[in-house]
């Protein structure tokens, strides 16, 4: 089925997102949403990654052996997250300080592996760029979604700039301080899952078991 | 060895590298729905962990870190940007030996974890491991520690979640929430037990 463009960008948001549906990339999206400013450069990163991991990819997909295909679709993408971590590391260092180790972490992000294997190996440069980059956004969706709860009912901020006043800084909101903690953002995932799936519910998965009433003899 | 047993008890419990730092989440989640499977990939993950850290240790230290080229020449050489692209190498590296070398010397052991060895290196709680041990500058018996230890606490964390799972499955859940919802949910809550080892000293 061939699709629009617009489409390949639309779709990964709700309908296939890969967090909530394809199950893929959770890692980071739990771990870098306590503040917005951080989970706003964490899923920015991901959206360059996987556009131009996708693109260069499909580019010399039909030069590579498939033996070899999982080692050269690394080095691609390990390439390119060295890229974004030096950048980081020059122009944004405060931010690359607190996200440590997950930049790095982009390169078994199953999201960049899993578009490079199931789209961009089949299909050309320009349609895989937007396929990246679409999967890319529907990351992006969830990662500042969460970091949007968690930084507004945790701290009390948005992008570190207060929006209710807490009450340590003489303002009424007594804040959540669990949803700094890393549990609450698979609460939160759960819950958005939930919600998405109550409003879209040809995702709900299947019951391995039913309960039945048993009749009363 | 006091400061190498409480590294490796503050890498078991307090940073559980699945339940608090959220690493080789995407496994945890899928491949912790029978209990014999999770318990499978937990051992092949320790295994590969406790080789990759040292390996990638000693790789940083004598190749990569700043200087460290001064025995071919190069003193002011500096190659530490390399350090992603050589863990991420090593890893896959190893896992193929490890494969092929399970596969002609111990096939019993081979035909339990060969499934899993492939999965393991897309799995961040190995590429995570190395770089935790980069940021950390840990010495070369502090990462066999470190790689041990966190495979171990990864291992328990997975063995963990299939064992709730199993139970979970009978349960009547709401139709949104049945499967990944639930599943996540759990995994919360088992980071909120994990987290009260934070208070823990030694």
């Amino acid at each position: 089925m061939p699709r629009t463009r617009k489409q390949m960008l639309v779709d990964p948001l709700v309908d296939n997102n890969p967090i909530t549906l394809q199950v893929l990339g959770i890692c980071s999206a739990l771990a870098v949403t306590s503040s917005l400013q951080v989970a706003f450069v964490m899923a920015l990163a991901v959206i360059f990654v996987t556009g131009f991991s996708s693109m260069f990819i499909s580019m010399i997909r039909n030069q590579i052996p498939g033996a070899i295909r999982i080692i050269v679709q690394m080095v691609i993408i390990a390439s390119l997250v060295i890229l974004v971590d030096q950048v980081l590391k020059a122009y944004a260092f405060e931010i690359s300080k607190t996200l440590s180790v997950f930049v790095g972490l982009i390169i078994t992000n199953c999201i960049v592996m899993g578009r490079a294997e199931a789209f961009a190996m089949k299909n050309p440069p320009v349609a895989s760029f937007i396929d990246g980059v679409g999967n890319g956004l529907g990351y992006g969706l969830i990662l500042m979604l969460v970091g949007v709860i968690r930084e507004l009912f945790g701290a009390g901020s948005l992008f570190g700039v207060a929006i209710m006043p807490t009450v340590n800084n003489g303002g009424w909101y007594v804040p959540n301080g669990m949803l700094l903690l890393p549990p609450s953002a698979f609460f939160i995932i759960g819950l958005i899952i939930w919600a998405f799936r109550a409003w879209k519910p040809e995702q709900v998965e299947n019951r391995e078991y039913k309960i039945q009433a048993v009749e009363a003899h | 060895m006091e400061s190498l047993l409480s590294l490796a008890i503050k890498a078991i419990f307090v940073e559980n590298l699945a339940l608090s730092f959220f690493l080789g989440m995407c496994t945890f989640i899928a491949v912790s729905k029978k209990i014999s499977t999770a318990i499978g990939l937990g051992i092949s993950v320790m295994i590969v962990q406790s080789i990759t850290v040292p390996a990638n240790n000693l790789i940083m230290n004598n190749l990569l870190a700043p200087g460290a080229l001064a025995w071919a020449g190069f003193r002011d050489v500096d190659l530490t940007f390399l350090g992603l692209l050589s863990c991420i190498g090593v890893i896959a590296a190893l896992v193929q030996i490890l494969e092929m070398v399970l596969d002609k010397y111990f096939p019993p052991l081979y035909n339990a974890l060969g499934v899993f060895l492939p999965l393991i290196t897309v799995n961040c709680a190995i590429l995570g491991g190395s770089l935790f041990m980069v940021e950390r500058a840990y010495t070369f018996t502090e990462s066999v520690t470190y790689g041990l230890s966190s495979g171990f606490g990864w291992a328990l964390a997975i063995a963990a979640m299939a064992g709730v799972r199993e139970k979970l499955k009978y349960s009547d859940i709401p139709d949104g929430l049945q499967g990944l919802g639930i599943t996540f949910i759990t995994a919360g809550l088992m980071a909120l037990a994990f987290m009260s080892f934070s208070g823990v000293k030694l």
